[in-house]
Protein backbone atom coordinates (compact mmCIF):
# COMPACT_ATOMS: atom_id res chain seq x y z
CA UNK A 1 0.00 0.00 0.00
CA UNK A 2 1.50 3.31 -0.89
CA UNK A 3 1.37 6.52 0.85
CA UNK A 4 -1.03 7.83 -1.09
CA UNK A 5 -3.75 5.60 0.08
CA UNK A 6 -2.70 5.64 3.83
CA UNK A 7 -2.57 9.18 4.85
CA UNK A 8 -4.50 12.96 3.78
CA UNK A 9 -2.69 15.45 1.58
CA UNK A 10 -3.10 18.31 0.16
CA UNK A 11 -3.80 16.82 -3.10
CA UNK A 12 -6.45 14.54 -2.17
CA UNK A 13 -8.82 17.75 -0.57
CA UNK A 14 -8.19 19.57 -4.20
CA UNK A 15 -9.07 16.62 -5.97
CA UNK A 16 -12.00 16.78 -4.09
CA UNK A 17 -12.65 20.17 -4.49
CA UNK A 18 -12.14 19.71 -8.59
CA UNK A 19 -14.48 17.08 -8.79
CA UNK A 20 -17.12 18.68 -6.64
CA UNK A 21 -16.46 21.69 -9.16
CA UNK A 22 -16.58 19.82 -12.04
CA UNK A 23 -20.14 17.88 -11.20
CA UNK A 24 -21.41 21.83 -10.37
CA UNK A 25 -20.40 23.10 -13.57
CA UNK A 26 -22.07 19.78 -15.64
CA UNK A 27 -24.80 19.85 -13.35
CA UNK A 28 -25.59 24.00 -15.18
CA UNK A 29 -25.04 22.58 -18.25
CA UNK A 30 -27.00 19.88 -18.67
CA UNK A 31 -29.44 20.01 -16.85
CA UNK A 32 -32.33 20.96 -18.64
CA UNK A 33 -35.31 20.49 -16.74
CA UNK A 34 -36.05 22.32 -13.42
CA UNK A 35 -34.32 25.58 -12.26
CA UNK A 36 -34.09 24.75 -9.04
CA UNK A 37 -31.20 22.71 -9.97
CA UNK A 38 -29.41 25.21 -10.88
CA UNK A 39 -29.84 26.92 -7.89
CA UNK A 40 -27.94 23.55 -6.22
CA UNK A 41 -25.67 23.23 -8.39
CA UNK A 42 -24.76 27.39 -8.06
CA UNK A 43 -24.63 26.54 -4.11
CA UNK A 44 -22.37 23.47 -4.60
CA UNK A 45 -19.97 25.58 -6.83
CA UNK A 46 -19.52 27.94 -4.41
CA UNK A 47 -18.89 25.58 -1.53
CA UNK A 48 -15.91 23.38 -4.12
CA UNK A 49 -14.39 26.74 -3.76
CA UNK A 50 -14.73 26.72 -0.30
CA UNK A 51 -13.12 23.47 -0.32
CA UNK A 52 -10.05 24.33 -1.52
CA UNK A 53 -9.45 27.52 0.34
CA UNK A 54 -9.41 25.74 3.84
CA UNK A 55 -7.62 22.92 2.23
CA UNK A 56 -5.04 25.85 1.20
CA UNK A 57 -5.55 27.87 4.14
CA UNK A 58 -4.27 24.92 6.37
CA UNK A 59 -1.26 24.13 3.96
CA UNK A 60 0.09 27.40 4.38
CA UNK A 61 -0.65 27.90 8.06
CA UNK A 62 -2.32 31.11 7.51
CA UNK A 63 -6.43 32.34 8.32
CA UNK A 64 -6.47 34.26 5.32
CA UNK A 65 -8.18 31.63 3.12
CA UNK A 66 -10.31 30.59 6.54
CA UNK A 67 -11.87 34.35 6.83
CA UNK A 68 -12.70 33.92 2.85
CA UNK A 69 -14.64 31.00 3.08
CA UNK A 70 -16.83 33.00 6.08
CA UNK A 71 -17.47 35.50 3.55
CA UNK A 72 -17.82 33.44 0.69
CA UNK A 73 -20.72 31.28 3.07
CA UNK A 74 -22.28 34.95 3.54
CA UNK A 75 -22.55 35.89 -0.09
CA UNK A 76 -23.56 32.42 -1.01
CA UNK A 77 -26.61 32.57 0.93
CA UNK A 78 -27.50 36.09 0.15
CA UNK A 79 -27.10 34.88 -3.69
CA UNK A 80 -29.74 31.81 -2.59
CA UNK A 81 -32.09 34.77 -1.28
CA UNK A 82 -32.16 36.21 -4.40
CA UNK A 83 -31.84 33.48 -6.81
CA UNK A 84 -35.41 32.15 -4.81
CA UNK A 85 -37.30 35.52 -4.86
CA UNK A 86 -36.57 35.41 -8.79
CA UNK A 87 -37.77 31.83 -9.28
CA UNK A 88 -40.99 33.34 -7.43
CA UNK A 89 -41.48 36.03 -9.79
CA UNK A 90 -40.68 33.74 -12.44
CA UNK A 91 -43.18 31.02 -11.25
CA UNK A 92 -45.73 33.77 -11.06
CA UNK A 93 -45.55 35.19 -14.27
CA UNK A 94 -45.22 31.77 -16.59
CA UNK A 95 -46.36 29.06 -14.51
CA UNK A 96 -43.18 27.20 -15.09
CA UNK A 97 -39.79 26.81 -13.93
CA UNK A 98 -38.45 24.46 -16.59
CA UNK A 99 -35.42 25.64 -18.31
CA UNK A 100 -36.59 24.52 -21.63
CA UNK A 101 -39.81 27.10 -21.55
CA UNK A 102 -37.44 30.08 -20.98
CA UNK A 103 -37.38 30.88 -24.44
CA UNK A 104 -38.97 34.51 -24.68
CA UNK A 105 -35.73 36.03 -25.13
CA UNK A 106 -33.70 35.21 -28.57
CA UNK A 107 -32.40 36.05 -31.62
CA UNK B 1 -8.73 49.94 11.75
CA UNK B 2 -7.95 53.95 12.50
CA UNK B 3 -9.92 56.57 12.17
CA UNK B 4 -7.57 57.55 9.05
CA UNK B 5 -8.49 54.41 7.31
CA UNK B 6 -12.45 55.65 7.61
CA UNK B 7 -11.31 59.20 6.56
CA UNK B 8 -9.78 56.83 3.11
CA UNK B 9 -13.30 55.13 2.42
CA UNK B 10 -15.63 58.16 3.54
CA UNK B 11 -17.00 58.49 0.14
CA UNK B 12 -17.83 54.26 -0.14
CA UNK B 13 -19.37 55.04 3.84
CA UNK B 14 -21.30 57.83 2.48
CA UNK B 15 -22.89 56.29 -0.08
CA UNK B 16 -23.64 53.09 1.66
CA UNK B 17 -25.29 55.76 4.30
CA UNK B 18 -27.38 57.62 2.08
CA UNK B 19 -28.25 54.44 0.57
CA UNK B 20 -29.62 52.82 3.95
CA UNK B 21 -30.83 56.63 4.95
CA UNK B 22 -33.26 56.32 1.36
CA UNK B 23 -34.22 53.40 1.79
CA UNK B 24 -36.03 54.25 5.04
CA UNK B 25 -37.19 57.52 3.82
CA UNK B 26 -39.12 56.16 1.31
CA UNK B 27 -40.92 53.40 3.34
CA UNK B 28 -42.75 57.33 5.14
CA UNK B 29 -42.93 58.85 1.69
CA UNK B 30 -47.24 59.22 0.06
CA UNK B 31 -46.81 58.11 -3.30
CA UNK B 32 -46.91 61.25 -4.83
CA UNK B 33 -43.75 63.01 -3.14
CA UNK B 34 -41.93 59.83 -4.17
CA UNK B 35 -39.88 62.87 -6.75
CA UNK B 36 -37.77 63.41 -3.40
CA UNK B 37 -35.74 60.00 -3.33
CA UNK B 38 -34.75 60.57 -7.05
CA UNK B 39 -33.81 64.27 -5.88
CA UNK B 40 -31.91 62.78 -2.98
CA UNK B 41 -30.23 60.11 -4.98
CA UNK B 42 -28.68 62.58 -7.20
CA UNK B 43 -27.31 65.05 -4.21
CA UNK B 44 -25.47 61.85 -2.68
CA UNK B 45 -23.91 61.59 -5.64
CA UNK B 46 -22.55 65.27 -6.16
CA UNK B 47 -21.98 65.31 -2.37
CA UNK B 48 -19.58 62.21 -2.98
CA UNK B 49 -18.36 63.58 -5.76
CA UNK B 50 -17.29 66.48 -4.29
CA UNK B 51 -15.19 63.90 -1.12
CA UNK B 52 -13.35 62.33 -3.87
CA UNK B 53 -12.54 65.70 -5.85
CA UNK B 54 -10.88 66.89 -2.47
CA UNK B 55 -8.81 63.63 -3.04
CA UNK B 56 -7.97 64.18 -6.39
CA UNK B 57 -7.11 67.47 -5.96
CA UNK B 58 -4.91 67.57 -2.89
CA UNK B 59 -2.93 64.46 -3.48
CA UNK B 60 -3.49 63.03 -7.32
CA UNK B 61 0.01 61.33 -7.00
CA UNK B 62 -0.52 59.49 -4.08
CA UNK B 63 -1.60 56.00 -3.32
CA UNK B 64 -3.09 55.23 0.24
CA UNK B 65 -3.71 51.88 1.41
CA UNK B 66 -6.47 51.23 4.42
CA UNK B 67 -8.08 48.34 6.10
CA UNK B 68 -5.21 46.41 6.31
CA UNK B 69 -4.01 46.71 2.88
CA UNK B 70 -7.46 45.49 1.54
CA UNK B 71 -8.65 49.06 0.54
CA UNK B 72 -6.61 51.51 -2.19
CA UNK B 73 -6.95 55.11 -3.17
CA UNK B 74 -4.96 55.84 -5.81
CA UNK B 75 -5.34 58.59 -9.09
CA UNK B 76 -7.25 55.58 -10.94
CA UNK B 77 -9.64 55.18 -8.48
CA UNK B 78 -10.85 58.40 -7.93
CA UNK B 79 -11.02 59.26 -11.82
CA UNK B 80 -13.58 55.83 -12.30
CA UNK B 81 -15.71 57.22 -9.36
CA UNK B 82 -15.93 60.43 -10.81
CA UNK B 83 -17.33 59.43 -14.33
CA UNK B 84 -19.23 56.89 -12.32
CA UNK B 85 -21.41 59.48 -10.43
CA UNK B 86 -21.84 61.72 -13.13
CA UNK B 87 -22.90 58.98 -15.12
CA UNK B 88 -25.36 57.42 -12.65
CA UNK B 89 -26.27 61.30 -12.09
CA UNK B 90 -27.58 61.02 -15.49
CA UNK B 91 -28.96 57.90 -15.43
CA UNK B 92 -30.89 58.79 -12.40
CA UNK B 93 -32.47 61.94 -14.18
CA UNK B 94 -33.11 59.53 -17.45
CA UNK B 95 -34.83 57.00 -15.35
CA UNK B 96 -37.15 59.22 -13.21
CA UNK B 97 -38.73 59.50 -16.50
CA UNK B 98 -39.19 56.13 -17.40
CA UNK B 99 -40.16 54.67 -14.36
CA UNK B 100 -43.15 57.30 -13.84
CA UNK B 101 -44.26 56.47 -17.63
CA UNK B 102 -44.47 52.53 -16.97
CA UNK B 103 -45.56 52.95 -13.32
CA UNK B 104 -42.69 51.59 -11.77
CA UNK B 105 -41.32 54.03 -10.13
CA UNK B 106 -40.93 52.86 -6.94
CA UNK B 107 -37.62 53.17 -3.74
CA UNK B 108 -35.92 50.15 -4.86
CA UNK B 109 -34.74 51.30 -8.52
CA UNK B 110 -32.75 54.28 -6.33
CA UNK B 111 -31.60 52.18 -3.36
CA UNK B 112 -30.50 49.43 -4.88
CA UNK B 113 -28.69 51.39 -7.71
CA UNK B 114 -26.60 53.08 -4.99
CA UNK B 115 -25.95 49.73 -3.83
CA UNK B 116 -24.47 48.66 -6.47
CA UNK B 117 -22.20 52.03 -7.23
CA UNK B 118 -21.23 50.91 -3.82
CA UNK B 119 -20.30 47.66 -5.06
CA UNK B 120 -18.33 49.15 -8.04
CA UNK B 121 -16.21 51.81 -5.75
CA UNK B 122 -15.15 49.03 -3.75
CA UNK B 123 -14.15 47.08 -6.68
CA UNK B 124 -12.24 50.15 -8.07
CA UNK B 125 -10.45 50.35 -4.76
CA UNK B 126 -9.84 47.10 -4.17
CA UNK B 127 -6.47 45.97 -3.25
CA UNK B 128 -6.80 42.77 -2.18
CA UNK B 129 -9.19 39.25 -3.81
CA UNK B 130 -11.48 39.52 -0.87
CA UNK B 131 -12.56 42.98 -1.59
CA UNK B 132 -12.78 42.23 -5.39
CA UNK B 133 -14.89 39.16 -4.93
CA UNK B 134 -17.30 41.62 -2.49
CA UNK B 135 -17.37 44.50 -4.38
CA UNK B 136 -18.11 42.08 -7.63
CA UNK B 137 -21.15 40.27 -5.67
CA UNK B 138 -22.54 43.87 -4.50
CA UNK B 139 -22.96 44.90 -7.98
CA UNK B 140 -24.21 41.27 -9.45
CA UNK B 141 -26.86 40.79 -6.71
CA UNK B 142 -28.08 44.68 -7.36
CA UNK B 143 -28.28 43.92 -11.15
CA UNK B 144 -30.27 40.43 -10.84
CA UNK B 145 -32.66 42.40 -8.80
CA UNK B 146 -33.27 45.32 -10.68
CA UNK B 147 -33.44 43.16 -13.88
CA UNK B 148 -36.01 41.75 -12.09
CA UNK B 149 -37.64 45.15 -10.95
CA UNK B 150 -40.82 44.65 -13.43
CA UNK B 151 -42.89 41.88 -11.40
CA UNK B 152 -45.17 41.48 -13.85
CA UNK B 153 -42.79 41.32 -17.00
CA UNK B 154 -42.75 37.41 -18.47
CA UNK B 155 -39.75 38.63 -20.23
CA UNK B 156 -37.92 40.47 -17.25
CA UNK B 157 -38.36 37.53 -15.11
CA UNK B 158 -36.62 35.27 -17.43
CA UNK B 159 -34.04 37.49 -18.34
CA UNK B 160 -33.71 37.95 -14.69
CA UNK B 161 -33.09 33.89 -13.98
CA UNK B 162 -30.85 33.76 -17.09
CA UNK B 163 -28.92 36.87 -15.30
CA UNK B 164 -28.45 34.78 -12.29
CA UNK B 165 -27.42 31.67 -13.44
CA UNK B 166 -25.12 32.67 -15.72
CA UNK B 167 -23.70 35.66 -13.33
CA UNK B 168 -23.63 33.06 -10.25
CA UNK B 169 -21.37 30.40 -12.82
CA UNK B 170 -18.86 33.09 -13.33
CA UNK B 171 -18.47 34.51 -9.82
CA UNK B 172 -18.17 30.63 -9.03
CA UNK B 173 -15.76 30.24 -11.81
CA UNK B 174 -13.36 33.18 -10.76
CA UNK B 175 -13.81 32.34 -7.13
CA UNK B 176 -11.97 29.35 -7.95
CA UNK B 177 -9.27 30.72 -10.09
CA UNK B 178 -9.05 32.85 -7.07
CA UNK B 179 -8.98 30.07 -4.78
CA UNK B 180 -5.39 28.45 -7.30
CA UNK B 181 -3.61 31.66 -6.97
CA UNK B 182 -4.18 31.78 -3.08
CA UNK B 183 -3.11 28.46 -3.15
CA UNK B 184 0.26 29.29 -5.43
CA UNK B 185 0.98 32.62 -3.01
CA UNK B 186 -0.34 31.78 0.33
CA UNK B 187 -2.03 35.53 0.03
CA UNK B 188 -5.26 37.90 -0.78
CA UNK B 189 -2.98 40.89 -0.67
CA UNK B 190 -3.22 41.84 -4.95
CA UNK B 191 0.54 43.46 -4.08
CA UNK B 192 2.08 40.81 -2.18
CA UNK B 193 0.33 38.21 -5.08
CA UNK B 194 2.81 40.02 -7.75
CA UNK B 195 5.69 40.00 -5.83
CA UNK B 196 5.28 35.94 -5.76
CA UNK B 197 4.12 35.48 -8.42
CA UNK B 198 7.31 37.48 -10.26
CA UNK B 199 9.42 34.25 -9.09
CA UNK B 200 7.40 31.55 -9.56
CA UNK B 201 5.74 32.53 -13.09
CA UNK B 202 5.69 28.97 -14.55
CA UNK B 203 3.68 27.47 -12.37
CA UNK B 204 1.27 25.32 -13.44
CA UNK B 205 -1.42 25.91 -11.06
CA UNK B 206 -0.75 29.30 -10.94
CA UNK B 207 -1.53 29.51 -14.92
CA UNK B 208 -4.70 27.30 -14.12
CA UNK B 209 -6.39 29.66 -11.70
CA UNK B 210 -5.14 32.41 -14.16
CA UNK B 211 -7.55 30.72 -16.68
CA UNK B 212 -10.71 31.00 -14.65
CA UNK B 213 -9.44 34.65 -13.20
CA UNK B 214 -10.06 35.43 -16.66
CA UNK B 215 -12.94 33.76 -18.12
CA UNK B 216 -14.33 35.16 -15.35
CA UNK B 217 -13.37 39.05 -16.29
CA UNK B 218 -14.37 37.97 -19.77
CA UNK B 219 -18.24 37.09 -18.38
CA UNK B 220 -18.69 40.17 -16.45
CA UNK B 221 -17.11 42.09 -19.29
CA UNK B 222 -19.84 39.74 -21.64
CA UNK B 223 -16.48 39.16 -23.89
CA UNK B 224 -17.72 36.50 -26.71
CA UNK B 225 -17.25 33.44 -26.14
CA UNK B 226 -18.84 33.88 -22.47
CA UNK B 227 -21.52 37.02 -23.55
CA UNK B 228 -24.62 34.80 -24.32
CA UNK B 229 -26.22 36.85 -21.01
CA UNK B 230 -26.01 40.28 -22.60
CA UNK B 231 -28.00 40.23 -25.47
CA UNK B 232 -31.36 38.41 -23.52
CA UNK B 233 -30.71 40.61 -20.39
CA UNK B 234 -30.02 44.21 -22.54
CA UNK B 235 -33.70 43.06 -24.34
CA UNK B 236 -35.63 41.42 -21.62
CA UNK B 237 -34.74 44.17 -18.77
CA UNK B 238 -36.44 47.88 -18.08
CA UNK B 239 -34.96 50.12 -20.56
CA UNK B 240 -33.54 52.00 -17.50
CA UNK B 241 -32.18 49.03 -15.95
CA UNK B 242 -30.94 47.99 -18.93
CA UNK B 243 -29.29 51.78 -19.58
CA UNK B 244 -27.68 51.25 -15.73
CA UNK B 245 -26.50 47.84 -16.55
CA UNK B 246 -24.68 49.36 -19.45
CA UNK B 247 -23.02 52.35 -17.39
CA UNK B 248 -21.28 51.96 -14.10
CA UNK B 249 -20.77 48.22 -14.06
CA UNK B 250 -18.74 48.43 -17.47
CA UNK B 251 -16.37 51.19 -15.29
CA UNK B 252 -16.23 48.88 -13.10
CA UNK B 253 -15.14 45.32 -15.13
CA UNK B 254 -12.41 47.63 -16.53
CA UNK B 255 -11.25 48.40 -13.13
CA UNK B 256 -11.53 44.34 -12.13
CA UNK B 257 -9.46 43.90 -15.09
CA UNK B 258 -6.81 46.13 -14.33
CA UNK B 259 -7.02 45.43 -10.20
CA UNK B 260 -6.57 41.64 -11.03
CA UNK B 261 -4.25 41.39 -14.26
CA UNK B 262 -2.04 44.19 -13.45
CA UNK B 263 -1.63 45.22 -9.88
CA UNK B 264 -1.80 41.27 -8.77
CA UNK B 265 -1.05 38.99 -12.09
CA UNK B 266 1.77 41.57 -13.74
CA UNK B 267 4.61 38.84 -13.99
CA UNK B 268 2.14 37.00 -15.98
CA UNK B 269 1.30 39.34 -18.81
CA UNK B 270 2.92 37.38 -21.26
CA UNK B 271 0.56 34.59 -21.04
CA UNK B 272 -3.00 36.43 -20.29
CA UNK B 273 -1.69 38.88 -23.06
CA UNK B 274 -2.67 35.62 -25.65
CA UNK B 275 -6.14 34.94 -23.81
CA UNK B 276 -7.19 38.38 -24.20
CA UNK B 277 -5.95 38.53 -27.87
CA UNK B 278 -8.73 35.75 -28.40
CA UNK B 279 -11.24 37.02 -26.44
CA UNK B 280 -11.15 41.06 -27.96
CA UNK B 281 -10.76 39.50 -31.28
CA UNK B 282 -14.05 37.08 -31.22
CA UNK B 283 -16.13 40.33 -29.32
CA UNK B 284 -15.26 42.83 -32.29
CA UNK B 285 -15.64 39.86 -34.81
CA UNK B 286 -19.10 38.27 -33.89
CA UNK B 287 -20.36 41.84 -32.04
CA UNK B 288 -20.10 43.80 -35.00
CA UNK B 289 -21.71 41.28 -37.26
CA UNK B 290 -24.16 40.37 -35.14
CA UNK B 291 -25.47 43.15 -34.79
CA UNK B 292 -26.22 44.14 -38.39
CA UNK B 293 -28.73 41.29 -38.00
CA UNK B 294 -30.50 42.65 -35.03
CA UNK B 295 -34.06 44.46 -35.67
CA UNK B 296 -34.45 45.40 -32.08
CA UNK B 297 -32.53 48.34 -30.73
CA UNK B 298 -31.74 47.05 -27.39
CA UNK B 299 -30.51 43.53 -28.67
CA UNK B 300 -28.68 45.83 -31.43
CA UNK B 301 -27.11 48.30 -28.12
CA UNK B 302 -26.34 45.03 -26.95
CA UNK B 303 -24.28 43.43 -29.56
CA UNK B 304 -22.83 46.44 -29.66
CA UNK B 305 -21.38 46.59 -26.28
CA UNK B 306 -19.56 43.41 -26.97
CA UNK B 307 -17.73 44.71 -29.70
CA UNK B 308 -17.02 48.02 -27.28
CA UNK B 309 -15.76 45.53 -24.76
CA UNK B 310 -13.50 44.01 -27.13
CA UNK B 311 -11.66 47.45 -28.50
CA UNK B 312 -11.14 48.02 -24.46
CA UNK B 313 -9.36 44.50 -24.46
CA UNK B 314 -7.10 45.74 -27.09
CA UNK B 315 -6.02 48.59 -24.68
CA UNK B 316 -5.54 46.16 -21.88
CA UNK B 317 -3.85 43.42 -23.43
CA UNK B 318 -0.46 45.25 -24.53
CA UNK B 319 0.12 45.11 -20.68
CA UNK B 320 1.10 48.85 -20.81
CA UNK B 321 0.66 52.21 -18.79
CA UNK B 322 -0.41 53.84 -22.09
CA UNK B 323 -2.28 50.41 -23.05
CA UNK B 324 -4.52 50.97 -19.94
CA UNK B 325 -5.11 54.58 -20.24
CA UNK B 326 -6.26 54.02 -23.94
CA UNK B 327 -8.67 51.46 -21.95
CA UNK B 328 -9.81 53.46 -19.66
CA UNK B 329 -10.74 56.37 -22.34
CA UNK B 330 -12.64 53.95 -24.26
CA UNK B 331 -14.70 52.72 -20.89
CA UNK B 332 -15.39 55.79 -20.19
CA UNK B 333 -16.55 57.43 -23.13
CA UNK B 334 -18.30 54.06 -23.37
CA UNK B 335 -20.28 54.50 -20.72
CA UNK B 336 -21.34 58.66 -22.15
CA UNK B 337 -22.54 57.28 -25.46
CA UNK B 338 -24.81 53.99 -24.36
CA UNK B 339 -26.18 56.00 -21.53
CA UNK B 340 -27.36 58.69 -23.88
CA UNK B 341 -28.42 55.91 -26.68
CA UNK B 342 -30.51 54.49 -24.13
CA UNK B 343 -31.84 57.94 -22.69
CA UNK B 344 -33.30 58.20 -26.36
CA UNK B 345 -34.75 54.98 -26.52
CA UNK B 346 -36.77 56.34 -23.23
CA UNK B 347 -37.65 59.42 -24.64
CA UNK B 348 -39.30 57.65 -27.30
CA UNK B 349 -41.72 55.01 -25.08
CA UNK B 350 -45.18 55.54 -24.33
CA UNK B 351 -46.95 54.54 -21.39
CA UNK B 352 -46.35 50.68 -21.66
CA UNK B 353 -44.22 50.78 -24.75
CA UNK B 354 -40.56 50.94 -24.91
CA UNK B 355 -39.59 52.16 -28.45
CA UNK B 356 -37.15 49.43 -29.40
CA UNK B 357 -37.83 48.72 -33.05
CA UNK B 358 -35.87 50.18 -35.19
CA UNK B 359 -39.26 51.16 -37.23
CA UNK B 360 -39.77 53.24 -34.16
CA UNK B 361 -37.38 55.61 -35.46
CA UNK B 362 -38.31 56.04 -38.86
CA UNK B 363 -38.86 59.78 -39.44
CA UNK B 364 -37.74 61.16 -36.09
CA UNK B 365 -35.92 64.48 -37.78
CA UNK B 366 -40.13 65.51 -38.56
CA UNK B 367 -41.33 64.70 -35.18
CA UNK B 368 -38.13 66.01 -32.89
CA UNK B 369 -35.54 67.49 -34.78
CA UNK B 370 -33.54 67.89 -31.72
CA UNK B 371 -33.75 64.54 -30.43
CA UNK B 372 -32.70 63.15 -34.18
CA UNK B 373 -29.37 65.36 -33.77
CA UNK B 374 -28.73 63.72 -30.44
CA UNK B 375 -29.23 60.32 -31.87
CA UNK B 376 -27.15 61.29 -34.70
CA UNK B 377 -24.19 62.72 -32.51
CA UNK B 378 -23.89 59.36 -30.18
CA UNK B 379 -24.63 57.06 -33.28
CA UNK B 380 -21.78 58.98 -35.41
CA UNK B 381 -19.60 58.60 -32.06
CA UNK B 382 -20.42 54.94 -31.26
CA UNK B 383 -19.34 54.01 -35.17
CA UNK B 384 -16.05 56.06 -34.67
CA UNK B 385 -16.38 59.16 -36.97
CA UNK B 386 -13.59 61.56 -36.61
CA UNK B 387 -14.10 64.52 -34.40
CA UNK B 388 -16.46 62.68 -31.91
CA UNK B 389 -15.10 61.04 -28.61
CA UNK B 390 -15.58 57.46 -30.11
CA UNK B 391 -13.31 58.43 -32.71
CA UNK B 392 -9.96 59.36 -30.43
CA UNK B 393 -11.52 56.44 -27.85
CA UNK B 394 -11.04 53.55 -31.24
CA UNK B 395 -7.72 55.36 -32.37
CA UNK B 396 -5.92 54.94 -29.10
CA UNK B 397 -6.76 51.43 -28.19
CA UNK B 398 -5.48 50.97 -31.75
CA UNK B 399 -3.05 52.34 -31.33
CA UNK B 400 -1.97 50.71 -28.06
CA UNK B 401 -2.60 47.09 -30.04
CA UNK B 402 -0.10 48.61 -32.70
CA UNK B 403 2.81 49.80 -29.92
CA UNK B 404 2.22 45.68 -28.71
CA UNK B 405 3.44 44.45 -32.07
CA UNK B 406 0.26 43.30 -33.10
CA UNK B 407 -0.91 44.40 -36.58
CA UNK B 408 -3.40 41.93 -37.70
CA UNK B 409 -5.34 42.64 -34.67
CA UNK B 410 -5.00 46.53 -35.44
CA UNK B 411 -6.10 45.36 -39.16
CA UNK B 412 -8.77 43.36 -37.94
CA UNK B 413 -9.73 46.13 -35.25
CA UNK B 414 -10.32 48.65 -38.29
CA UNK B 415 -11.83 46.41 -41.12
CA UNK B 416 -14.89 45.50 -38.63
CA UNK B 417 -15.22 48.94 -36.91
CA UNK B 418 -16.08 49.94 -40.78
CA UNK B 419 -18.51 46.58 -40.58
CA UNK B 420 -19.82 48.07 -37.92
CA UNK B 421 -20.65 51.79 -38.94
CA UNK B 422 -23.06 50.08 -40.91
CA UNK B 423 -25.56 49.30 -38.45
CA UNK B 424 -25.66 52.96 -36.57
CA UNK B 425 -25.67 54.55 -40.08
CA UNK B 426 -28.77 52.57 -40.40
CA UNK B 427 -30.28 54.15 -37.39
CA UNK B 428 -29.34 57.74 -39.21
CA UNK B 429 -31.00 56.89 -42.09
CA UNK B 430 -34.19 55.64 -40.55
CA UNK B 431 -33.87 58.74 -38.29
CA UNK B 432 -33.72 61.28 -41.39
CA UNK B 433 -34.56 59.75 -45.04
CA UNK B 434 -37.64 57.59 -43.94
CA UNK B 435 -41.27 58.84 -43.15
CA UNK B 436 -42.31 58.60 -40.08
CA UNK B 437 -45.22 55.74 -38.72
CA UNK B 438 -46.82 57.80 -36.22
CA UNK B 439 -47.35 61.73 -35.87
CA UNK B 440 -47.34 61.68 -32.07
CA UNK B 441 -45.24 64.63 -30.43
CA UNK B 442 -42.36 63.36 -28.32
CA UNK B 443 -41.52 64.64 -25.19
CA UNK B 444 -40.10 64.53 -22.03
CA UNK B 445 -39.71 66.68 -18.55
CA UNK B 446 -37.45 69.46 -18.73
CA UNK B 447 -34.36 68.05 -16.59
CA UNK B 448 -34.53 64.93 -18.63
CA UNK B 449 -34.11 67.44 -22.36
CA UNK B 450 -31.62 69.35 -20.43
CA UNK B 451 -29.01 66.70 -19.27
CA UNK B 452 -29.76 64.50 -22.82
CA UNK B 453 -28.43 67.62 -25.07
CA UNK B 454 -25.01 67.94 -22.46
CA UNK B 455 -25.10 64.23 -23.13
CA UNK B 456 -25.41 64.40 -26.76
CA UNK B 457 -23.14 67.56 -26.63
CA UNK B 458 -20.71 65.98 -24.92
CA UNK B 459 -19.65 63.48 -27.91
CA UNK B 460 -18.62 66.22 -29.74
CA UNK B 461 -16.64 68.68 -27.21
CA UNK B 462 -14.78 65.48 -25.56
CA UNK B 463 -13.99 64.34 -29.27
CA UNK B 464 -12.67 68.47 -29.53
CA UNK B 465 -11.31 68.52 -26.39
CA UNK B 466 -10.07 65.15 -26.05
CA UNK B 467 -6.74 66.06 -25.02
CA UNK B 468 -8.68 66.72 -21.31
CA UNK B 469 -9.54 63.41 -20.95
CA UNK B 470 -6.79 62.06 -22.37
CA UNK B 471 -4.15 63.55 -19.68
CA UNK B 472 -6.59 62.52 -17.13
CA UNK B 473 -6.71 59.02 -18.65
CA UNK B 474 -2.67 58.64 -18.50
CA UNK B 475 -1.83 60.59 -15.29
CA UNK B 476 -3.63 57.68 -13.59
CA UNK B 477 -1.55 54.92 -14.18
Amino acid sequence: MSAYFTELTLAHFLTLGAILFSLSVAGIFLNRKNVIILLMAIELMLLAVNMNFVAFSRFHGNADGQVFVFFILTVAAAEAAIGLAILVVLFRNRNTINVAELDDLKG
Amino acid sequence: MTANDLFIALPELFILGMACLIMLIDLYLPDNRRGIISFFSVMTLLFAGIMVMRWQVADAASVQYAFNGTFVRDSMADVLKLFCFIVLAAVFIYAKHYLRTFNLFRGEYYVLSLFLLLGAMVLISAASLLTVYLGLELISLSSYALVALDRDSRRGSEAAMKYFVLGSLASGLLLYGLSMIYGVTGSLSLANIAETTAVASGNITLIFGLVFVVIGIAFKLGAVPFHMWVPDVYHGAPAAVTMLIGSVPKLAAFAMAIRLLDNGLIPLQGQWMGMLTVLAALSIIIGNLVAIAQTNLKRMLAYSTISHMGFMLLGILSGTAQGYSAAMFYAISYAIMSTGAFAVLIMLSRAGIEAENLDDYKGLNQRNPLLAAIMLMLMFSMAGIPVFVGFFAKWLVIQATLDAGLLWLAVLAVVFSVIGAFYYLRVVKLMYFDEPESEEKVTAPADFRFVLTINGVAQLLLGIFANALIALCIASF
